[in-house]
């Protein structure tokens, strides 16, 4: 299966829901062009839902890290929400977990950008 | 195989297919997938660089104890050794570098082994259940 991936707007944030595979190839591609799409529009605060994303390989990881490290060179930030055990466990693994602010609840991750 | 996403995608599915049938659980399938597939990704990508002149071999075996994978490429070779560590705290923020140290962190045992020319890498998980299992679980 391969990445989808669309976006919203709540309260100033982007909310970039996902679904799918990140890995190499197609899903990476999808994930770095949007996040550069919403960083183009000038959106700096980006919440990526996670929710629906069944995998991750060692590519997806590094877009991932790609992707946070974009948005904090243009003085934004980036959360993820809701993670699968499989990916909660990958970023575990690869000592990621702690460098990502991660959410698991979309309301309180919205109110949280704003402190 | 061609050098190719597809038969990356491929070799996953052959993996999976394979290790359910030899027994291992969700989880472990998971990761035993996974380390086939990151051991593609470096045949394809880093060794052979999707030359299609270039070859990679897979190969499959059960013994009864173990799942043995191989992964052969034509590449310019790869010496472990000389992988950074992508935890240490100045790699941790690299893009990429996590291939070989995921497939440690979920097969057993990984051998490297050098082609002339190419690289090697075969993947070893115990089945569950069997004496070579018991025996590390007890240890």
């Amino acid at each position: 299966m391969s990445m989808k991936a669309s976006t919203r707007q709540v309260d100033g944030v982007t909310i970039v829901d996902l679904s799918g595979r990140i890995t190499l190839g197609e899903g990476s591609v999808v994930l770095r062009d949007t996040i550069k799409d919403v960083l183009g529009k000038g959106d700096k605060k980006i919440l990526l839902n996670l929710g629906d994303v069944s995998y991750i390989d060692s590519s997806g990881i590094g877009e991932l890290v790609s992707a946070f490290t974009s948005v904090q060179r243009q003085g934004g930030d980036l959360k993820l929400l809701h993670l699968t055990k499989k990916v909660h466990d990958l970023l575990q693994i690869t000592k990621l977990y702690t460098v990502f602010d991660v959410q698991e609840d979309e309301a309180n991750a919205i109110k949280s950008f704003t402190k | 195989m061609e050098s190719t996403l597809e038969s990356v995608n491929k070799a996953e599915e052959m993996a999976d297919q394979i290790a359910t049938q030899a027994g291992f659980d969700e989880d472990v399938r998971g990761g035993l997938t996974m380390a086939v597939r990151e051991a593609m990704v470096n045949a394809v990508l880093h060794g052979n660089a999707y030359d299609p002149d270039k070859r990679v071999n897979l190969s499959f075996e059960q013994n009864g104890r173990e799942l043995i994978i191989t992964v052969g490429d034509e590449g310019k070779g790869l010496e472990p050794a000389e992988v950074p560590d992508p935890l240490a705290p100045e790699n941790l923020m690299k893009q990429s570098g996590r291939g070989i140290f995921l497939i440690r962190a979920f097969m057993d045992e990984v051998r490297f082994r050098k082609l002339e020319p190419g690289t090697e890498i075969t993947l070893i998980k115990r089945i569950p259940g069997t004496e070579l299992d018991r025996q590390e679980a007890s240890t």
